[in-house]
């Protein structure tokens, strides 16, 4: 069975054709009124900042969401995709970026799971599977025994595999989203070699990546993403770089970002060559009183990696930390906390609150040694810390002794800054504080950092949205892969200089 | 509107209710069974298991298990029994110092694999609940040790009466005033809940998870070593099959008295309570007359009935995140 017989030649007319998608989460709007099209043999690139609505697009072309209007044409039929498999039936396939297969499967039930040959008994033909497997595989130059198990493969062996699943379902509309983001340079160029016979065998691929380069190297169409809506789309070859990080982060930069002016004081932090073994290399910085420091890159450039090893929860291979101007040493969270550096995670619902707890126990929880007395908890002194902060921020909750997990998002942002600012720290750290939640809320974080940084504190803030970064800090410094990539001052800064920084695009910044 | 806390508050009352329940439907039949000395020989009877359910819940709360506990009675109880014999002239303190010490250690160790090895719980406590049977067999050589070859002051101490209660429910009551005030009123209780509700925030808010986790199984331990003792002086005997099973009943204490299996969410009165109704049914089937392969059916039963009603209880919380969900923020 040889799976890679080129189709007719191709043509120009789009195999998929999605005109006014939109898609509205409680209190999000996630896409408006969206167009894509697709073309068989031919790629196209997905471009779009994170947030931009890119995920929520592959979901709904994977059947995971349904849009809440819009159509979607293939072959010029209307299609609807209410479920993964009707997806999969009509030939749609997703790569992601952590392939979403299973690990304790061998490389050929992965491929066949859900359609396994069958014998005419109707149980598993083995032998069927493991030789349509393995002649796949023979078809994509992938030299992996259909017997191994997923998780003895490298990342790049496994998008071979999610590749090879395509092919087995005869899948016409690849969709792959960040797949190089794992892989070595030598990886990704052996990817390449697949995706340009994905390509003549008549395929119609859709690539999501951040990385410029890739995009030229293997695309011929693009479509840009920005806020939910399709800001661009047309032939890669009208059009240069610039234009492409002009239509992706070109929106009005003046937006109301309410940032106060606050005197910048001494160095309050100074960080000197950090290294990870894994994750990051060199990193120093120095940060002043009342400056909020941005830290921009795309997701997995280690600035959370960095933050973390900051805060104790890892350890630094090398490098040294001065706080006040005294040599630190950051053993574990509880040695940061008293210190005076509080880290306010990405991820509040899996990091930040425990939401079965009540919202003073959440608030008053790095701070029991203040609130206790020889010991023993006091719970008018939780109380009163607790209304404090809980009054600061605004929070809106019925009762504080009221689980976390009954707040809505914004709230719960809330409470984990509030339990922070409890601590009286002197840097405060915000992995991408506004990250999933709604504009008002985002707004009222904005005023709220400001406020700090006025107040005195020193405010790192981990952000990978360029207004966001472009808004709030008083001097930004990029990471790619692991490294510094540039800092920045406030004055004049573009977010073009950023997003070249971030993706190392040379030709852009030439 | 408090909701988990007004949740917990009406479970508490419901199994307030359900041994009241229980307590009439037996009586009755047998007025004699809810006489107050009677009932005092039911808490009495209970101590035991208010008190490792107690440690169980503990470690429970912080998202791990101990199956070792019933083990842990057998090789402490064994050990003390054995020194009692053959060394008789060791006072009784030292002797429960023993039991407590050992209890700790025998925890310490569930608690040290668990931590530096990062093995989960249920592998780690299954392996030593092995162990400690394998090792009070082994210094026994499964033989028993009888009451006649234990000395008096070692059988009187849980049977002597301070007013009017024997002393083995003194320890009970004063286990259950220990675990109020270490759950609700210090920095190591909140770690419990801290590290059961969300291991990873807790991580991030300074508490030593590892660490925390090891406490729950080092306080297990130690409680389950003095039941050790308790258990062979009260029954006066001590083999290798002491309470064989046992570590099950701990464990369905705090599933019916509402500690999430998944950890962080418990409290000290619905443990005690879900040991008592344990207790009551205990007690009172016999006395009905019901074969002791119904009374583990029974058991079972109202095991899966606790279940299903915690099941709602988080139903019930989902729908109010929704209905919160609508207000502006």
């Amino acid at each position: 069975m040889n799976v890679m017989l080129a189709t007719d030649t191709p043509t120009t007319e789009p195999i998929l054709k999605m005109t006014g998608i939109s898609k509205t989460f409680p209190g999000v709007k996630a896409l408006s009124d969206v167009a894509l099209e697709l073309r068989p043999g031919h790629v196209t690139a997905l471009i779009g900042e994170n947030g931009a609505g890119k995920s929520t697009l592959v979901k709904i072309l994977t059947g995971i969401y349904q849009p809440d209007g819009g159509s979607i044409l293939i072959d010029g039929k209307e299609v609807t995709l209410p479920t993964a498999d009707a997806a999969q039936e009509l030939g749609i396939t997703a790569i992601h970026q952590e392939t979403v297969l299973f690990d304790e499967l061998t490389v050929a039930e992965n491929i066949y799971i859900g359609h396994q040959p069958r014998n005419r008994y109707g149980l598993i033909d083995w032998t069927a599977m493991h030789a349509r497997a393995a002649a796949i595989l023979h078809g994509i130059d992938a030299p992996i025994s259909t017997r191994t198990r997923l998780k003895d493969l490298s990342i790049a062996q496994r998008h071979l595999v999610a590749i090879a699943r395509a092919l087995s379902i005869d899948a016409r509309i690849v969709i792959m989203d960040e797949p190089t983001a794992a892989l070595s340079y030598k990886e990704v160029e052996e990817l390449f070699a697949i995706i340009d016979r994905l390509k003549k065998a008549g395929k119609a691929i859709l690539f999501i990546s951040h990385k410029f380069e890739e995009v030229w190297q293997i695309c011929e169409y693009f479509a840009v993403f920005r806020d939910g809506r399709q800001v661009g789309a047309g032939r890669l070859d009208e059009v240069s770089h610039n234009d492409l990080v002009k239509l992706m982060v070109g929106r009005d930069v003046t937006q109301a970002f309410p940032k106060l002016k606050a005197d910048i004081g001494e160095v309050v932090l100074k960080v000197d060559g950090y290294c990870h073994p894994t994750e990051f290399d060199q990193v120093s910085l120095e940060l002043r009183r009342g400056e909020i420091l941005g830290l921009y890159g795309l997701v997995g450039a280690g600035r959370s990696e960095f933050c973390q090893a900051l805060f104790g929860v890892t350890r630094p291979s090398a490098g040294t930390v001065t706080l006040s101007g005294k040599p630190l040493a950051v053993r574990s969270p509880s040695d940061a906390i008293d210190a005076g550096i509080v880290y306010v995670p990405e991820e509040r619902g899996r990091h930040g609150a425990i939401t079965a707890m009540s919202i003073v126990s959440n608030i008053s929880l790095p701070s029991l040694k203040v609130t206790s007395r020889k010991n023993f908890l006091r719970m008018a002194e939780e109380f009163d810390l607790a209304r404090k902060y809980a009054e600061r921020l605004d929070l809106r909750a019925a009762s504080l002794s009221q689980p976390v997990g009954t707040l809505s998002g914004g709230n719960q942002q809330k409470v984990v800054i509030g339990k922070w600012l409890a601590t009286l720290p002197k840097v405060i750290i915000l992995d991408e504080p506004t990250k999933g939640i709604d504009i008002g809320s985002k707004a009222a974080v904005h005023a709220f950092m400001s406020q700090l940084a006025v107040e005195g504190l020193a405010v790192i803030m981990v952000s990978s949205e360029i207004p966001e970064i472009l808004g709030m800090s008083d001097r930004v410094i990029v990471m790619r892969e692991g490294r510094m990539a540039g800092t920045f001052e406030r004055e004049g800064l573009t977010p073009e200089a950023l997003v070249r920084a971030a993706t190392g695009n040379k030709e852009a910044a030439a | 509107m408090n909701t988990i806390r007004s949740l917990l508050a009406r479970r508490e009352a419901l199994l307030v209710l359900a041994c009241l329940l229980l307590l009439v439907a037996i009586t009755a039949r047998f007025p004699a069974f809810s006489t107050p000395r009677n009932l005092a020989g039911v808490f009495n009877d209970t101590s035991i298991l208010i008190m490792m359910a107690l440690g169980q819940s503990a470690v429970i709360l912080t998202k791990s298990i101990d199956l070792s506990v019933a083990a842990n009675v057998a090789l402490t109880g064994m050990t003390v029994a054995m020194l009692n014999h053959l060394v008789p002239g060791l006072p009784l303190v030292v002797l429960i110092l023993i039991a407590l010490g050992m209890g700790m250690l025998l925890g310490a160790i569930n608690g040290f694999l668990v931590w530096w090895l990062d093995i989960p719980a249920i592998v780690v406590t299954l392996g030593t609940m092995t162990i400690f049977r394998g090792l009070a067999f082994v210094e026994s050589g499964g033989a028993w040790v009888n009451a006649h070859e234990m000395s008096p002051a070692f059988l009187e101490l849980p049977r002597t009466l301070i007013l009017g209660l024997p002393v083995l429910s003194w320890v009970g009551i004063l286990a259950i005033v220990l675990a109020v005030l270490l759950f609700t009123r210090t920095g190591v209780g909140r770690a419990f809940y801290a590290t059961g509700g969300n291991a990873v925030a807790a991580v991030y808010t300074g508490i030593d998870v590892g660490k925390t986790r090891f406490l729950a199984f080092v306080l297990s331990g130690t409680i389950s070593g003095l039941c050790g003792y308790l258990w062979v002086s009260r029954y006066a005997v001590a083999y290798v099959d002491v309470a064989s099973g046992f570590e099950l009943d701990t464990i369905a204490a705090c599933v019916i008295g509402g500690v999430s299996t998944i950890g962080g969410v418990g409290t000290v009165g619905g443990v005690v309570l879900g040991a008592l109704f344990l207790g009551i049914i205990k007690n009172a089937l016999p006395v009905i007359g019901i074969s002791p392969f119904w009374q583990m059916a029974i058991s079972g039963a109202i095991i899966i009935a606790a279940v299903v009603i915690n099941a709602r209880g988080e139903r019930v919380k989902g729908r109010i995140i929704l209905r919160r969900k609508e207000l502006p923020l």
